[in-house]
């Protein structure tokens, strides 16, 4: 099981910020877990955003990035802060 | 280092003379001080909302203020950032840094705002006569940080 969270204007477009989702071995990265979330359709497609970021367990990282059992993973728009 | 995230406002002045007080070895201390504008990408705006992600945000402030650490001599260096619902005219972050000498504080403080404006998980939603609006990145933002590669 993986914990995902969505902030700012993909959780609104996506009418949730958080979800969990069954763990297999199949998805080992981030892009991998991205691409089933965007393969739902319609409002999912935000998440092909170019300038998406991401992070796993509250550290920033690349779509490359591995994913393990039990991991946070979050995908958000560039950041706006300051 | 103090590192804070918080709805209250805050007393900027008060901030820049902990970074001072009892630290004789102080000769600098340069400050930041941002705050929300009543007008933005031709609009008015009306108040601000900012959202972060509890836990990670401060995370990557303290990495941030960590590398700040590593690559400059400082004695202090204090981040605080407010999130929820924002006035024009409030602050709403504050950066300050103390050193032996100038350079350094004021090169450390630059960058630790750098950074935060593209490393640190927070988002700004604006409220103008037309609705809500997400701030977008910027592109001089992601410019201004490559600098200090």
């Amino acid at each position: 099981m993986i914990t995902l969270q969505y902030f700012a204007r993909y959780r609104e477009t996506l009418g949730t910020g958080q979800e969990h989702l069954d763990w297999n071995d199949a998805r080992d990265t981030l892009r991998a877990v991205r691409d089933e979330l965007v393969a739902r359709g319609d409002a999912w497609a935000v998440l092909n955003e170019s300038r998406l970021m991401c992070a796993r367990n509250q550290e920033m990282c690349s779509l490359d990035e591995p994913v393990r059992d039990g991991d946070e993973i979050a995908f958000f728009p560039p950041v706006t802060g300051g | 280092m103090v590192i804070r995230v918080q709805t209250e406002t805050f007393d900027a002045g008060a901030m820049l003379n902990a970074l001072h007080a009892e630290q004789l070895g102080v000769g600098a201390v340069v400050g930041f001080v941002g705050y929300v504008r009543d007008f933005n990408d031709g609009q008015e705006v009306a108040g601000m909302l900012l959202e972060h992600y509890p836990g990670m945000t401060e995370k990557a402030l303290q990495k941030i203020v960590r590398e700040a650490n590593e690559r400059w001599p400082l004695i202090k260096a204090d981040v605080l950032h407010r999130v929820g619902k924002l006035e024009p005219g409030e602050p709403i972050v504050f950066v300050g840094v103390s050193s032996a000498h100038r350079q350094a504080a004021f090169e450390a403080c630059h960058f630790i705002i750098d950074y935060l404006k593209t490393r640190a998980p927070f988002w700004k939603q604006e409220a103008t006569p037309d609705g809500p609006r997400w701030v977008d990145a910027r592109d001089a933002d992601n410019n201004a940080v490559e600098r200090w590669r």
